[in-house]
């Protein structure tokens, strides 16, 4: 027998009684270093626009955040006066069909562009790679307007906006434009938005007609960074079984995503079949020079993963095509 | 101003720069039972409902839910307003401890929330729903098949069409009134409700935040401190360097090689090394101290791999050389064995460095008590051996230091070391203020030991009838900077080394050398996850070159009961390896018509092949080799008739609580909910050893056991006395003492001990049966268990990509005290196995961690999680209690091979560097088109 004195602990079984959490006493007596002091949420354009001009210069776009927040306090950027939260601008909120385009707010988050009828009508490859973003906690949050505003050469979304020749709707307090999606990047991680003044506001690409289709895929590895090896997204236009028109785009393939014209001018008069399909491959490799990233691949399995997506990607947008229903195929 | 509705109540808080909601919530509010992993996205811990949808709350701005409702885990049960007390467990939470599902608990809340999200969103998800649902909220005790149940059966009762049931385990087939029978971990409903308390969910007022400043630099000598930006910076109260430590320098669990505080002119051994630590009013004012310390380092050549630190003329990063440790394992002759041989085969294995990524980071908090004494609070594996080590770092006696065992939000191995416990006492010490050191999770994956890369070359000699006649290994060890517990982790690799067969020959050799890469030190398998991958490849090797089958193989050689050991150890009970073989096979053989091992497509993708690859281990119970294996243990009868056992060993989620108390209860025999547990505080509960080797339900359950028992003496003892009658003549029958015919229950037998002035409790101190040291011959370890794995996988042969899609397991664990934790941890285990070979590498180059958050180093999730089917082997060792051995490791080990083997048999493809690299198996299948070597 011993002289200790136990304490009961009925409640958890381990540790000492279970201490009440106080709250934190506020700290006062410094004025630390945080990511942002300021973070403001407008609810329209002409408030996201005023408060750019209030805020200037030190100030950031940022929408689900899902990016810029984790380069902010992983310090892989300084820290910034302001954050303009962008996520709740109504004009940026919305997906509709205008003038034989479809339009996709870029503060939507991914959750529901992978889940909208239109979307899933029009944009088959846009609903399926938005739908592999992340997990459904970061689709809940992150948008499309930060996944082209990242600038990564293998945005899943971008890619697929891209092979869907998707334009941009671009607002800063000098005014508003109208580009091609290419036209925002620069190099990798690099956007030619002028940061902290310029908002992609949306999205847009041509409402497809029956006998077009698009898909998405990607290949990823099981260890690492959850980047694509590759990803690659198609979107064609048969009728009576020819392909009329058709958009290739593939990432990681240079320091910004990139479209494959050689590739989609081949295709351009031809029924899908398997003759097709190799000589297509051969020609993506001749005109795409893939690279090798240490960790993640060699130059010689992208080029090898490029005739498996192809594959992919064109068999899946065939049907998609040649089905005018336009059921989505997964 | 900002506006936020948590748990249907509203509040008025000013908005904070910087602030995340997880932080508003856990430090603002006091709501910790929202928990933070990674503080990176990856983790999904932080999960809370934003207005119904699942959101991290880890990054997510708090201004940005102003005007919102959030629903946290202290929002689900039904409660009474005052006091706030659980009334009723809402129907997941009911459902994750009916089947449970629920091991360290730390990402319990956040499960519990994503499901919860699911649940809102689609009343009824199917298997699909549930893993998309949950691909990004990790478990990393990966209770995920038991989770996907529990929501199944919640959404069932939410819908009001059905209720919750029990999970399907069956009991064990030695079941006596409590063990063997299925229970209730009885820390449970802590762990739903987030009540549970983890070391960084206590608060104390005046608290410091304290950080260290690591080195970055792998090798090299610092050569000056400059401290003078730092200290400017408001809100700092104290930076310490090497030059203030005024007692110990050093710390470690074996060898005390690791420095507190590297001091000028003294080498820095690896990049997690501290040079300085701060103690500040705010994290954000220690992140700045941090930075603003400029450090002077003279930087010299990287010793990044084992083989070059064993080379003639490299620099000897300790004293001691570079050589942790030669060991060696010698029985017959082996030349004479693969003379004898007919066919001698040999290979190299490659095992990757590993991180337990444990879902809650390291944290300390320290304080001095009213009495002067040192208090640290933590989530430890070994609290006495903190104790010890930061007795010794601020030059208090033992007993002026308490170690106050939080629960462990997981372990795996790699909470044995000393992290932020010195450091925390030490900058509380100098400033008198309580001071937390909480890792971030880049500083956890940066500092702590990892699993040892190992190379293992193997070479057996076998008869045409598929004999062994000798095995032969030779592996070099990485240890990193620290011995930590690399010798020993190591000296179990190289004795399991040649697996769980006999052969009359067998020789290995391991190195373990120092290096300028992090730490190796314990990690589930403790070596042995290793090796068994290189003996079970080359096993497999064999059969294929002698043309038998791998299970026939391995029967032929399988240790039995007579067997002797490659030390030379006879084994005299408890070997159920071929029950285990034969379980696993006859259930594959009854799914798969013809060769289970032979590639088939898969029925609706011919381009994806699957097939089944086959394994064994054995894994020892307890510290063995000569090491004094104790453990104390404590009982103690409370008034009400309940009783209390107490032991510093830890809960890591591995069931320990439920494990003691149902054996107490057993041996009492009461109601299981009669006892409760107390672990790991140095005050109150006795040494247990420490919590690693599998140790805990054979060392401190025997300890609970014999405690128990001792009790029951002294309560006939005491009854005696006081009804004047033999102690023989008392009876201890279902909670009662019966002395002739007259019957007390134990409140009344509490009562007798007051009368008498006895205290109703006892101390005992179990000692294990003797161990012999390796190299002596004999028992080097009390018992062993057994395992046969066969899994199932699928390879895309257009993308090499691999896919485990079912593991048979069948685990012999002598006795199954508490199956249903059991259960969970023969599929996490499993589900760890499997991240082994597929997911996990710990990187660096040139001793830089490249994998140094957790967005670079992935586990598995609920989307890679198989379909296991688990057999439990029962082979009673008599020593044991009720007949129980280790089970946390033996799960683990054999799954790595059984999948490299799969793949194998379903590619041509032999993986001898772990994990498996997806690309190799596609240059494999499609080497025509590959002209290039991969450079790997
Ligand atoms: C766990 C995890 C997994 C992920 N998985 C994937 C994946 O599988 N595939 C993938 O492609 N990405 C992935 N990501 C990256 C990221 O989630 C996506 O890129 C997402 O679309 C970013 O959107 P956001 O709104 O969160 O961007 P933010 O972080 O808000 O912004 C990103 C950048 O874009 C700018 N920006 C944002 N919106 C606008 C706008 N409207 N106008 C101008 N500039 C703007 C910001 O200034 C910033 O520079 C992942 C991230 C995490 C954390
Ligand atoms: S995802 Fe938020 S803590 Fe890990
Ligand atoms: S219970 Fe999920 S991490 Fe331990």
């Amino acid at each position: 027998m011993d002289s200790v004195v136990a304490a009961r602990n009925p409640g958890d079984g381990v540790g000492p009684d279970a201490r009440p959490v106080e709250k934190c006493r506020l700290i006062t007596s410094t004025d630390p270093m945080t990511a942002w002091k300021q973070y403001y949420l407008p609810q329209t354009l002409s408030e996201a626009i005023q408060t750019i001009n209030s805020c200037n210069p030190s100030c950031l776009i940022i929408s689900g955040g899902t990016d810029l927040l984790l380069e902010l306090t992983q310090r892989h950027r300084p820290a910034v006066e302001n954050l303009i939260d962008v996520s709740r601008v109504i004009e940026m909120s919305a997906i509709e069909e205008r003038d034989g385009r479809l339009f996709i707010g870029a503060a939507v988050p991914l959750k529901h562009v992978a889940a909208n009828p239109l979307v899933n009508k029009h944009a088959q490859a846009l609903a399926e790679s938005t739908g592999q973003i992340g997990g459904p906690q970061v689709r809940a949050v992150g948008t499309l307007g930060g996944n082209v505003g990242h600038a990564l050469p293998a945005g899943d979304g971008a890619i697929s906006l891209l092979a869907l020749d998707a334009w941009a709707t671009i607002t800063s307090p000098q005014g508003t434009r109208h580009v091609p999606l290419l036209d925002l990047y620069t190099g990798p991680g690099v956007s030619s938005l002028i940061p902290g003044q310029e908002i992609i506001v949306n999205f847009d690409i041509p409402v497809h007609q029956a006998g077009t289709g698009s898909a998405f895929s990607r290949v990823m590895r099981p260890q690492g960074v959850a980047l694509p090896v590759i990803n690659m997204a198609a979107w064609i236009t048969v009728d009576k079984a020819i392909i009329q028109q058709a958009s290739i785009a593939v990432g990681p393939a240079g320091p910004i995503p990139r479209r494959a014209q050689g590739l989609e001018k081949f295709l351009t008069g031809k029924t899908f079949g398997s003759s097709v399909l190799a000589e297509g491959q051969r020609i993506l490799l001749e005109e795409v020079k893939f690279r090798s990233s240490p960790l993640r691949a060699t130059a010689e399995y992208r080029d090898h993963l490029a005739g498996v997506l192809l594959e992919r990607v064109l068999t899946s947008a065939w049907h998609r095509a040649v089905d005018t229903s336009y059921a989505r195929v997964s | 101003m900002m506006e936020i509705i948590v748990n249907g109540q509203p509040y008025q808080l000013d908005e904070k720069p910087g602030e995340m909601l997880a932080d508003l919530l856990r430090y603002r509010l006091g709501l910790t039972g929202t928990k933070v992993g990674c503080n990176e996205s990856e983790c999904g811990a932080c999960t809370v409902l934003l207005d119904g949808s699942p959101v991290l709350s880890c990054s997510y701005p708090a201004v940005k839910a102003s005007g919102h409702n959030i629903t946290t885990i202290e929002g689900l049960a039904e409660k009474k307003t005052i006091p706030d007390q659980v009334v009723k467990l809402h129907p997941l939470q009911e459902a994750f401890i009916a089947k449970g599902a629920v091991q360290c608990g730390f990402c319990i809340p956040g499960q519990i929330m994503t499901s919860y999200g699911l649940l809102l969103a689609n009343p009824n998800p199917g298997d699909h729903d549930i893993r998309e649902a949950l691909k990004d909220t990790l478990c990393r005790c990966a209770g995920y098949s038991a989770i996907s149940e529990a929501i199944m059966d919640a959404g069932a009762v939410m819908r009001g069409e059905g209720h919750i049931t029990r999970r399907a385990v069956p009991e064990s087939s030695l079941a006596r009134n409590s063990v063997g029978r299925l229970a209730d971990r009885p820390e449970a409903v802590a762990k739903v409700t987030g009540k549970a308390k983890f070391s960084d969910d206590i608060h104390f007022d005046g608290m410091l935040i304290g950080r260290a400043k690591r080195t970055y630099t792998p090798h090299a000598f610092v050569r000056s401190i400059d401290l003078s930006d730092a200290r400017k910076i408001p809100g700092i109260r104290a930076i310490l360097t090497a030059a203030d430590l005024k007692h110990a320098h050093n710390h470690g669990l074996v060898v005390n090689d690791w420095p507190i505080l590297i001091g000028i002119d003294e080498r820095v051994r690896y990049v997690g090394d501290a040079v300085a630590i701060v103690a500040a009013d705010s994290k954000e004012s220690a992140d700045e101290a941090i930075a603003a310390i400029r450090v002077v380092y003279d930087e010299q050549p990287v010793i990044d791999n084992p083989v070059l630190a064993r080379q003639p003329g490299v620099t000897q990063l300790h004293e001691t050389g570079n050589l942790l440790k030669h060991i060696k394992v010698r029985k017959g002759d082996v030349e004479v064995g693969f003379a004898s041989s007919d066919l001698v085969i040999e290979h190299t294995f490659h095992t990757a460095m590993t991180d337990h990524a444990f879902i809650e980071p390291e944290c300390s908090i320290a304080r001095v008590n009213e009495e002067g004494r040192m208090e640290v609070y933590v989530g430890s594996q070994i609290p006495y051996s903190d104790r010890k080590q930061v007795a010794a770092a601020i030059g208090f006696s033992e007993d002026r230091v308490r170690i106050i065992g939080m629960l462990i939000g997981g372990g795996f191995g790699g909470k044995e070391d000393i992290m932020g416990q010195i450091h925390a006492a030490l900058l509380a010490s100098e400033t008198g203020h309580p001071v937390k050191i909480l890792f971030d999770r880049h500083e956890s994956l940066l500092v702590h030991p990892k699993r040892h890369a190992t190379q293992i070359h193997v070479k057996i000699g076998a008869k045409w009838d598929g004999r062994l006649v000798a095995v032969q290994t030779e592996l070099y060890g990485d240890t990193g900077a620290y011995a930590s517990l690399g010798e020993k982790v190591m000296t179990r690799a190289t004795t399991h080394s040649i697996g769980p067969y006999e052969s009359d020959h067998a020789r290995a050799d391991c190195y373990a050398m120092y290096t300028n890469n992090p730490p190796a030190g314990a990690f589930r398998g403790f070596g042995v996850t290793q090796s068994a991958f290189a003996i079970e490849s080359l096993m497999d090797m064999l059969a294929k070159e002698l043309g038998v089958d791998p299970i026939e193989l391995r029967r032929k050689n399988a240790l039995h009961v007579g067997s002797v050991t490659g030390t030379g150890q006879v084994l005299k009970d408890s070997v159920g390896l071929l029950e285990c073989i034969e379980k696993v096979e006859t259930e594959l053989r009854s799914r798969v018509e013809g060769d289970p091992f032979a590639p088939r497509p898969c029925p609706d993708d011919p381009a994806r092949v699957r097939a089944w690859g086959f394994s064994t281990a054995f894994k020892n119970t307890g510290l063995g080799g000569g090491a004094p294996d104790e453990a104390g243990a404590d009982v103690e009868l409370y008034e009400d008739g309940t009783l209390q056992v107490r032991t510093s060993s830890a809960e890591l989620g591995q069931g320990l609580c439920t494990v003691l108390r149902l054996i107490v209860a057993e041996e009492m025999e009461i109601a299981a909910e009669k006892v409760d547990v107390l672990l790991s505080d140095t005050d109150l509960t006795p040494d247990g050893g420490p919590t690693t080797a599998s140790r805990q339900t054979y060392v401190s359950g025997n300890a609970g056991l014999h405690a128990a028992r001792e009790f029951k003496e002294a309560i006939r003892s005491v009854l005696a006395e006081k009804f004047d009658c033999e102690p023989e003549a008392i009876q201890i029958r279902g909670g009662m003492a019966v002395i002739a015919g007259q019957v007390l229950t134990l409140a009344d037998v509490y009562q007798v001990f007051k009368e008498v002035q006895r205290e109703p409790r006892i101390r005992t101190l179990y000692r294990a049966p003797e161990t012999k040291p390796l190299g002596q011959g004999g028992d080097m370890h009390f018992a062993f268990s057994f395992a046969a794995q066969a899994a199932e996988v699928e390879v895309d042969t257009r993308t090499g990509e691999v896919k485990v899609l079912e593991i048979i397991a069948a685990t012999d664990v002598g006795a199954a005290i508490n199956p249903l934790g059991l259960a969970v941890q023969v599929e996490g285990g499993a589900v760890m196995g499997l991240g082994n070979a597929l997911t996990e590498a710990f990187l660096t180059r040139g001793g830089k961690v490249i994998t140094d958050r957790m967005a670079r180093y992935r586990i598995p999730s609920i989307t890679h999680t198989p379909e296991v089917t688990s057999f439990i082997v029962e082979h009673p060792v008599a020593s044991g209690p009720f007949g129980a051995k280790g089970v946390g490791e033996i799960v683990s080990i054999p799954t790595t091979p059984a999948i490299t083997n799969a793949i194998f048999n379903a590619t041509g493809y032999r993986v001898d560097h772990l994990p498996v690299d997806q690309e190799l198996v596609a240059r494999h299948i499609h080497a025509s088109k590959f002209v290039k070597p991969a450079d790997q």
